[in-house]
């Protein structure tokens, strides 16, 4: 703990002052981009016109904090992890939100059904779904990889739930701090990787 | 067999092949059966009777437009497109070139333009006249300028756009299109950063798109990807699409102007 402490002094300290050009051209970028995007849901044109700390400096640093940045990031975001009464819902139920891509766009409001978690966007999940993206890796046997106990179990409900707070400026939306998916939801997601009679398990 | 007839027919054998993989494996087929007949030249030929079609409060075609190389020049115009133009005193894209056009030579006002590309039903019109315009520079190369400072400066902001992660999912256009040979469901995504991969893309735009059957422009391509996106519905011919593509032109300068690319 001590030592996260010196770390993060460290980090502030290190941090460079932005050069004077690229402050205007920040607030030029700001205004372009509010006065770029109309209609639709007002609480989309709120979330994407004010960006929030993190979303804000992966933006700054291109994905690629500097180190005692990205253990700042880390940090906070871990903090920031709320959890459900049980770890483990139902795999099923699980399958259901990773195809599901609904919530969030702005023709989804107002909503028709609850948000799914498009995970096979991304991701290659069970051995029968063919139609799976590649930008995440795949979860394919993953609870043989990672063990079947309750540590493996919060492991996985901290990742869906905040992928930053092990990887700051990860690619992968971070579905429980923004709301996306409830806590029980992502549990569900949790049985489906972690459940050995899941469809990737089995 | 008539060119709308053959367009009907293909619309009707591609529509239900919903499974992602059918229809990207039908579009490589089709890309190869259509090189030279293409159902997007139908738009094109559409497009080519709006432009010389007199119209507006002016009663008049937009024969004389100007997109950069003098009045009434179209050959090559495309391809150094978006870039500054004195008389609007801004950057502007095909499409928002086309807007500025309509109003000075033909009298038109703001409530004749769409007001967003997604479905706007003001569309179809800005798509074929593009699609039109942009056909005359094929076999081309793309070589968008970067000289004029106000260029420079939408450069600037089209790269810290693409770079700007916001709203529910925490994305950029860099998370998915900064990707090297990677994909959503099964669609690829082309690593628009990576000059090798933006010229063979970017200048394939306005495309025929085989779902939905008909002619997309840039500025509908990213009206849909910001939605996708978790974004707000963007505004057509609005500063960030233009600043977007003034950013990625410059990645793809050196492709070959190839349109109506053939699109999923």
């Amino acid at each position: 703990m001590k030592r996260a402490a010196l770390g993060i002094a460290i980090a502030l300290l290190a941090m460079p002052a932005p050069a004077p050009g690229q402050d205007a051209l920040a607030e030029r970028t700001e205004a372009a981009f509010i006065a770029s995007f109309a209609g639709g849901e007002p609480s989309v044109l709120i979330r994407t016109g004010l960006q929030d700390e993190v979303q804000r400096l992966c933006s700054e640093h291109r994905n690629a904090p500097p180190a005692g940045l990205a253990q700042l990031i880390e940090g906070a975001q871990r903090a920031a992890i709320r959890y459900p009464a049980k770890l483990m819902g139902d795999w099923k139920n699980g399958e259901k939100l990773a195809q599901s891509g609904y919530g969030g766009r702005f023709t989804d409001y107002p909503p028709r059904a609850e948000n799914g978690g498009n995970c096979y966007a991304c991701h290659q999940i069970a051995r029968e779904e063919l139609a799976y993206g590649t930008v995440g890796p795949s979860l394919l046997g993953y609870g043989k990889a990672r063990g079947w106990g309750v540590a493996a179990q919060r492991l996985a409900y901290e990742r869906i739930y905040n992928s930053q707070a092990f990887t700051a400026c990860s690619a992968m939306p971070r579905f429980g701090h923004n709301g996306v998916l409830t806590p029980e939801q992502i549990a569900h997601l949790v049985a489906l990787l972690l459940d050995p009679g899941s469809s990737l398990n089995r | 067999m008539n060119r709308l007839a053959f367009l009907f027919l293909v619309t009707l054998s591609v529509v239900p092949a919903v499974a992602d993989e059918r229809l990207e494996a039908t579009v490589r087929q089709y890309r190869e059966a259509l090189k030279d007949a293409s159902p997007g030249e139908l738009f094109v030929d559409l497009g080519e009777e709006l432009f010389r079609t007199k119209r507006g409060l002016k009663h008049a075609s937009l024969e004389a437009c100007d997109f950069g190389l003098g009045p009434g020049v179209l050959a090559g115009a495309h391809a150094q497109l978006p870039r500054y133009f004195a008389d609007t005193d801004r950057v502007e894209d095909l499409e928002s070139r086309l807007m500025s056009c309509m109003r000075q030579l033909q009298g038109f006002s703001e409530d004749a333009f769409p007001h967003h590309a997604r479905s706007d039903p003001r569309m179809p019109d800005f798509e074929r006249l593009a699609v039109y315009v942009a056909a005359q520079s094929n076999g081309m190369k793309l070589a968008a300028p970067l000289a004029h400072p106000k260029e420079v400066e939408a450069f600037r902001i089209g790269e810290r756009l693409f770079y700007r992660r916001a709203g529910a999912y925490d994305f950029s256009c860099a998370t998915c299109h900064m990707q090297q040979g990677k994909r959503i469901r099964l669609q690829q995504l082309a690593q628009l950063t990576n000059p090798g991969e933006a010229q063979g893309v970017f200048p394939t735009w306005p495309a025929y798109r085989v779902a939905p059957g008909a002619v997309h422009t840039l500025q509908d391509w990213l009206a849909i990807c910001y939605w996708a996106a978790r974004h707000p519905q963007l505004r057509y011919g609005s500063e960030a699409s233009i600043a977007l593509q003034v950013f990625l032109a410059q990645s793809a300068n050196g492709g070959v102007i190839a349109v109506p690319g053939v699109k999923r």
